[in-house]
């Protein structure tokens, strides 16, 4: 049986500063309290900032309303993606890992110095890259900031300088575990939702410095020091960078999935090798997957685009799969150990549906797989890709997988961090319990609407396509859907950030009293260290809805990735 | 979030192992669809790809211009290549020039390059989507198979011209 609380004493005469969680039982290092309030703090007002850039964009590309002039459109787009794309969820993952190597460690934070540092290179280079983007005309170059499109050099001085405080931030996180484990804080293997923090950790180092191979030229090359620099070489390096940050989403949001599933149902991964083993394979092949982008590259061949575009063998898929069953597996052994029993869906008719934690999981997980994770293998497919690449599809699919799922699991977990870290009650509570799916159910519309669009051929960050020669009717249809399902989202980040706000600004600070916000109570993360071998593999506990719903998801998968070759097909021909 | 015992080390049950071996079956199968449509599909990426400086690809365009020019449209010459010839089409902001006449069913090398910034060729509504770079020649092998008139969308933002850049092509 897992013992929650510390089994280690704090070392004699050590400096610790740490309160103990009347909750969770966990001990909380007051350096890892105050680092975490500054990057949540930091990662709600770079969504806020991000949040008002796309009411606006969505409002112009929804055709009827088509609100902004075409400068301001392309200048809050690029806005847009940088502080969606890179601030919020960066800084929202650092705080992520300073709690995951100390908090759930039982930890001390061993280099708070060196992670203030990284904090305010990241505030920093955060709001000078907004600055930039919104008083000089030149750096209206997008997210991606293509060479030759030439930015003003403080636009790469600023993702230098965000980029370098992330790398020292993830530095931290690994001295952290080094010195809890030598001064043996924990015993034996890490638990799993801090493996998952740290291939989010090993991705993110090998992320940033082909973020620097990539910007530092650039920032020389905008500085008139590099005479030349190839477009194709920086896209190389721009998605090594680019891509595999949104890995590192992944692997933290599937670390923050295990752990909303343990604090909201109690479970306990079925198998611990299984769920590790995915993350490794993540690990091992994900970061194959920023050949996504130059799939339709002049200059590369097919064997380099195939190997590199399907992760070795798809290998990375197959981790996300892994995950696919074994969350939802555990949610359901646990449920019916709880004697949720009925028939094949009764564990999942009797979930928390009210508890914002277990309505975000659910939304981020479907919202993530079936739409996110299926279309993004699809368009990543080499030869589909010419059917798909820089249409809408593209923003669609990342649109379900960084917002729908990435995004609304943050959110989720952010009302717990409220009165675990910021000790503030959660205010609003019964806006909480609805916002994932407010917010999620708008995500869906979103990446439906550009997704429809895309297939019809409308072309991604594209301030007027009336006149491009695409079927007028049904796409003014299908940018309606995604217009009014951002209107939607829209408000479900409202709320998340009123909420947020309203708690954290008012009434006093207070220790938490219980874990779950509005389903009672309950403890599960305690409950789920009672959880025995027995109760797990009780023949009558076994996952046999999930299993069903697997496969129900595999079919879907089959469906929409054959029909892409069908539609690929009936194309010209080219070769 | 907690430790895990100390032996977690353990083997699958028979859920997890059914789901792997289906799952880890289609990841096969994705990963064979690639290359079975390489060798046998209608449809597939051009790798064909040369170094060429921007006036090198502007007198190849001119030359090819000059030499099957069978009409104006705007100012913006119509070109109209024999089946199988080098099809050269130049992408500037915010132009794609010329403007191509095919013929359904014949074979062209289309060659296109970029002049100042990175473009997207994206020939609608047939949909076909590539990545235009400039100093590259991308090659093209294609063949219309319906006839009518087509737009190529700039579809890589190219400064705040970028949705104006719209160029077209004529099969008969």
């Amino acid at each position: 049986m897992t013992a929650l609380a510390p089994t280690t004493p704090w070392k004699a005469g050590a400096k610790d500063d740490y309160r103990v969680c009347g909750v969770t039982t966990l001990k909380v290092d007051m350096h890892t309290e105050r680092l975490i309030i500054a990057n949540a703090v930091m990662a709600v007002v770079t969504l806020l900032l991000g949040g008002i850039a796309a009411l606006l964009i969505a409002l112009t590309r929804w055709q009827a309303i088509h609100l902004l002039d075409a400068t301001w459109f392309y200048r809050l787009l690029t806005l847009h993606g940088i502080d969606m794309l890179v601030a919020w969820i960066v800084f929202f993952e650092m705080a992520g890992l300073h709690f995951g190597s100390t908090v759930l460690l039982n930890a001390r934070h061993a280099a708070p110095k060196l992670a203030w540092l990284g904090f305010i290179m990241m505030t920093v280079g955060g709001l000078m890259v907004n600055g930039v983007v919104l008083f000089d005309p030149q750096s209206t170059v997008m997210f991606t900031a293509y060479v030759p499109l030439k930015a003003h050099p403080l636009f790469y001085l600023s993702y230098i300088l965000f980029a370098v405080g992330a790398l020292i931030t993830v530095i931290t996180f690994f001295i952290n575990i080094a010195v809890a484990k030598r001064e043996k804080r924990f015993e034996g293997s890490l638990p799993l939702v801090v493996f998952g923090l740290m291939t989010a950790a090993i991705l993110a180092v090998y992320t940033l410095l082909e973020g620097a191979a990539a910007v530092v030229p650039a920032f020389l090359w905008s500085l008139d020091l590099l005479q030349n620099y190839d477009p194709g070489i920086y896209r190389n390096f721009f998605w090594g960078f680019g891509h595999p940050a949104q890995q590192v989403n992944l692997a933290a949001m599937v670390a923050i999935w295990y752990a909303l599933a343990q604090m909201t149902t109690g479970i306990r991964p079925i198998n611990e090798k299984f769920s590790r083993l995915a993350f490794i394979l993540y690990l091992f092949f994900i970061n194959l997957g920023s050949a996504h982008h130059l799939l339709v590259d002049p200059g590369l061949s097919f064997a380099w685009k195939a190997v590199n575009t399907s992760y070795a063998m798809y290998l990375a898929v197959l981790g996300s799969m892994m995950h696919a069953f074994s969350i939802p597996a555990a949610i359901e052994v646990a449920q019916r150990a709880k004697g949720h029993n009925k028939g094949l869906f009764g564990w999942l008719r009797n979930a928390p549906w009210g508890e914002p934690g277990f309505g975000g999981l659910f939304m981020s997980m479907i919202i993530f797989g079936w739409i996110g994770g299926v279309t993004g293998v699809t368009i990543g497919t080499e030869q589909i890709n010419m059917l798909a690449h820089n249409t809408l599809r593209l923003p669609g699919h990342f649109h379900a997988t960084v917002v729908g799922g990435t995004t609304t699991a943050f959110m989720a977990f952010t009302y717990y961090v409220i009165p675990l870290i910021f000790r503030k009650e959660l205010k609003l509570k019964s806006w909480a319990k609805w916002q994932p799916y407010v917010f999620g159910g708008g995500t869906i519309l979103v990446s439906l609407g550009m997704i429809t669009s895309g297939l019809q051929g409308v072309a991604r960050r594209n301030w007027d396509i009336t006149f491009a020669g695409v079927v007028p009717g049904t796409v003014d249809l299908t940018l309606a859907i995604f217009g009014i399902g951002a209107l939607i989202a829209v408000t479900g980040g409202i709320m998340y950030i009123t909420i947020v706000l309203a708690s954290i600004l008012t009434g006093p600070r207070m220790e938490a009293g219980q874990l779950l916000l509005v389903g009672g109570t309950e403890n599960p993360l305690l409950d789920s260290t009672k959880l025995t071998h027995e109760q797990m593999e009780h023949p009558k506990n076994q996952p046999r809805g999930t299993l069903v719903i697997v496969f129900a998801f595999l079919v879907w998968f089959a469906v929409y990735y054959l029909s892409n070759w069908w539609l690929l097909g009936r194309t010209w021909f080219i070769r | 979030m907690l430790a895990p015992e100390k032996l977690w080390w353990k083997p699958l049950g028979r859920m997890e192992k059914t789901w792997l071996t289906v799952a880890f079956v289609w990841c096969v199968f994705l990963t064979v669809m690639m290359p079975l449509w390489y060798f046998y599909g209608k449809q597939n990426v051009p790798t064909e790809t040369y170094r060429v400086t921007r006036e090198q690809f502007a007198a190849k365009v001119n030359e090819f211009v000059t030499q099957y020019q069978v009409g104006d449209e705007n100012g913006i010459p119509v070109v109209a290549p024999p089946p199988g010839s080098d099809v050269y089409l130049r992408a500037s902001t915010w132009q794609w020039y010329p403007i191509l006449q095919l013929e359904k069913g014949q074979t062209y090398r289309l060659h296109i390059s970029s002049m100042d910034l990175q473009h997207g060729f994206s020939l609608q509504p047939v949909n076909i989507n590539l990545q235009v770079i400039p100093g590259y020649d991308y090659v093209a092998t294609i063949v219309p198979t319906s006839a009518g008139e087509f737009t190529i969308v700039c579809n890589e933002f190219c400064n705040l011209g970028h949705h104006t850049m719209v160029g077209k092509v004529i099969v008969k």
